[in-house]
């Protein structure tokens, strides 16, 4: 059998070697290393090359730390990838650095694009062209532990819908020693996280504000929506403690304990949840406010063309990049990484959406903002700080959103191109 | 064989080739800068190039995408006008006059008292010496750990047990810095005393047992014999063990790496902001200026304790 097997890879191998010899074109496609997205992309590869012969396409992997930086430094030695991934955020520095050539409209149409793909996909849009499409999207949700809140006298099937009802749970769920130390958290905080999408893009907008304005070139959350939505957030430390920044270092590794009932966390964190033995979780849609707002932040990971590819690899590209961003790739992406398909045909299925885990992301989808960072690390970091402000230093609120705003401003400013 | 007896005689004696007409001198000239020439080479497209690269980039405003074009001192008046950087220089700065002293200090108390211990002689020393071949990444998690707030974290554990309130350690923003400066001193504390040992231990015996004929008492032999001679120990400790304080990234960054730096840039060293400046907002001219600061901070407070601890004449 092994010998057969053997033997049909030999033969395989030579008649490819003997077809590419006539009409070979190989591309580079580039992304960062993690495990489950790597696997997805050579089951991917190996289904494109089985449909275009003339084509190999060679994956190549950095670490995530590294990754920017070797794709830029790659382009000024003028070897690049022919595809790549980048990250929604990056693109004013890609484009400005023209590392990327827009997507040819006869392949990519617009008005295709903007009805197939879900809304998010505008992020990659920059003047009359869009410069790239996602394989898949991420979306926030909240993930409740079901033992917790049985023990706690909560209804593990009826998880909390409202702010209230969220702040309510959390209440009954935290415990604290003689000395008041926390024990365990009703809801983590971790503003280093996903805390700061969720004040960010969802907080804010539920007190009733919008966080930018002007193509997020402008801080708008220096309002009354503001200062209510960090109010909220940071009382659940000082008044309601419910939850306490850097409680067990990290919001998910506090989860992952099953030293939290619940925490705010992305698509992406399935895999790692998915290993927990020693209790039962729950996804369900982050919370509304009380007129029934809701809001997500969605982002993604999309693919690219280089500018520096022509001629043969430029339509092998094409034909690479409409592969991977088709149905039939997503749904290899979604059962091998756990992302959500961009496209709402391949996301909205009836059976997607009845799943438990995947059902309270999709949903979130449709109504997700997604932010357009000028500079993504350090407008974190500017959200970690304003919290800190308050939680560390006693600043008020209002002082600190004064602060914030005017630091983010600086911040967007200078990363204008 | 041959050949050696030969060159002597022929040296200046006409008619011969090349080699026999140089001196002796000037070929072992040639043979040590021959061998020289390779380090020469390397540490000049290795180092002093990119030095002087990083000299000329400090004045342009390279990004990495676009060429970079020269922008005068602007990098520099932003430095020194950025609130960020004077928090992270006096940062950079505590580490160093709090760190060095303290770290001296210790390390030559425990070799002192160390270099008398004749039981388990080499297992304590191997003792103090294993945290300085531990990865400063490993290290620097277990501590981060260490420092939780309850229920996982071990010091305040402890603190509980015994009756003492809770600390917030790398959770504030007053304890952070000296809770990582903590972590860099045990880390560097092993490396320090197997130096000043092998100092201790290079003083000859005669001197000692002259001045206890005379009549010293312990205390008095440490000043006048110990100290004075264990002086360029000192030098060396004190020029490595600052460069180390003010270079310090490591425990900083592993301890810290949700928030680098922080809370509230209170842990940030100036190496950090450069590493932020450079692969986070990609900002490499202003990173080079920031460099140049460092590389100047170095070499003044290098050259100044070189002077101040020179032997004086």
């Amino acid at each position: 059998m092994r010998k057969a097997t053997l033997f049909a890879g030999l033969v395989a191998g030579f008649s490819t070697f003997a077809f590419n010899a006539a009409q070979a074109v190989e591309i580079e496609y580039w992304q960062y290393v993690f495990e489950t997205r790597v696997k997805a992309m050579d089951q991917l590869i190996a289904e494109f090359q089985k449909a275009n012969p003339g084509i190999t396409v060679k994956q190549v992997t950095f670490p995530y730390a590294d990754y920017q930086t070797r794709v830029i430094a790659a382009n000024m030695a003028g070897q690049g990838p022919d595809v790549m991934q980048l990250f929604y955020g990056w693109l004013d520095k890609f484009v400005s650095g023209q590392l990327l050539q827009p997507l040819p409209t006869n392949m990519f149409p617009h008005d295709k694009i903007e009805s197939e793909f879900f809304p998010i996909v505008s992020a990659m849009k920059r003047g009359e062209d869009y410069y790239g499409l996602p394989t898949a999207v991420r979306s926030l949700a909240l993930f409740y532990n079901k033992k917790l809140f049985t023990e706690a006298g909560l209804d593990p099937a009826n998880p909390p819908k409202t702010l209230d009802e969220f702040v309510a749970a959390a209440e009954k769920i935290a415990k604290h020693d003689a000395s008041g130390n926390l024990t365990v958290a009703g809801s983590t905080l971790d503003m280093g996280g996903q805390d700061h999408q969720w004040w960010r893009e969802v907080l804010i907008r539920q007190f009733g504000g919008t966080p930018y304005t002007d193509n997020d070139a402008k801080v708008a959350y220096d309002s009354e929506a503001g200062i209510k939505a960090l109010t909220f957030y940071t009382s659940l430390q000082l008044e309601k403690k419910i939850g306490q920044a850097g409680f067990m270092d990290e919001g998910q590794a506090a989860f992952r304990g099953g030293k939290a009932g619940m925490t705010i966390d992305g698509t992406f964190r399935l895999g790692s949840f998915k290993t927990i033995k020693d209790f039962e979780w729950g996804v369900t849609e982050l919370p509304a406010n009380a007129q029934g707002v809701r809001s997500n932040y969605a982002s993604y990971f999309a693919n690219g063309i280089s500018s520096k590819t022509k001629g043969e690899e430029l339509e092998a590209s094409k034909k690479f990049l409409a592969y991977i961003t088709s149905p039939a790739a997503m749904e290899i992406w979604l059962k091998t990484v756990g992302e959500l398909p961009a496209r709402r045909s391949a996301a909205l299925t009836e059976a997607n959406l009845k799943d438990p885990v995947y059902g309270p992301f999709l949903k979130g989808l449709e109504y997700a903002h997604t932010t357009l960072f000028k500079d993504e690390a350090a407008q974190r970091q500017n959200a970690i700080d304003m919290a800190n402000r308050v939680l560390l230093e006693g600043q008020s609120v209002k002082d600190s959103i004064k602060q914030a705003a005017e630091a983010e401003q600086e911040i967007i400013d200078a990363a204008k191109p | 064989m041959a050949a050696i007896e030969q060159r002597g005689a022929a040296s200046d004696r006409p008619g011969r080739s090349f080699g026999d007409r140089i001196s002796m001198r000037t070929k072992r000239l040639l043979w040590v800068w021959g061998f020289l020439a390779l380090p020469i080479l390397f540490y000049t497209v290795i180092r002093f190039y990119p030095t002087f690269q990083a000299f000329y980039l400090s004045f342009t405003n390279w990004d990495l995408l676009r060429p970079a074009k020269f922008i005068g001192a602007a990098n520099y008046v932003k430095l020194f006008k950025d609130p960020q950087f004077w928090k992270v220089f006096k940062n950079t700065f505590t580490y160093l006059i709090v760190g060095t002293p303290i770290s001296l200090v210790l390390a030559f108390v425990i070799a002192f008292f160390l270099d008398r211990v004749r039981l388990l002689h080499g297992f304590i020393r191997a003792l103090y010496f294993l945290p300085y071949l531990t990865t400063a990444a490993a290290m620097a998690w277990v501590w981060r750990w260490f420092y939780q707030p309850p229920p996982i974290g071990v010091i305040n554990d402890v603190f509980g047990m015994l009756g003492i309130p809770q600390q917030p350690f790398i959770r504030s923003v007053d304890q952070a810095l000296f809770s990582i400066m903590v972590t860099a001193i045990w880390a560097g504390l092993g490396f320090q005393i197997i130096i000043f040992m092998a100092g201790l231990r290079a003083i000859p015996t005669t001197f000692y047992e002259a001045a206890r004929i005379d009549g010293l008492g312990e205390w008095a032999i440490l000043r006048k014999i110990t100290l004075p001679l264990l002086k360029p120990t000192t030098v060396f400790l004190v020029v490595f063990s600052s460069i180390g304080f003010l270079r310090i990234f490591d425990q900083v960054y592993n301890m810290t790496t949700n928030d680098p730096g922080g809370p509230l840039g209170s842990t940030k060293p100036l190496v950090l902001m450069i590493y932020q400046t450079a692969f986070n907002s990609y900002a490499m001219g202003y990173a080079a200026a920031q460099t140049v600061v460092l590389f100047t901070i170095l070499l003044v407070v290098s050259l100044l304790q070189l002077f101040i601890l020179r032997d004086k004449k």
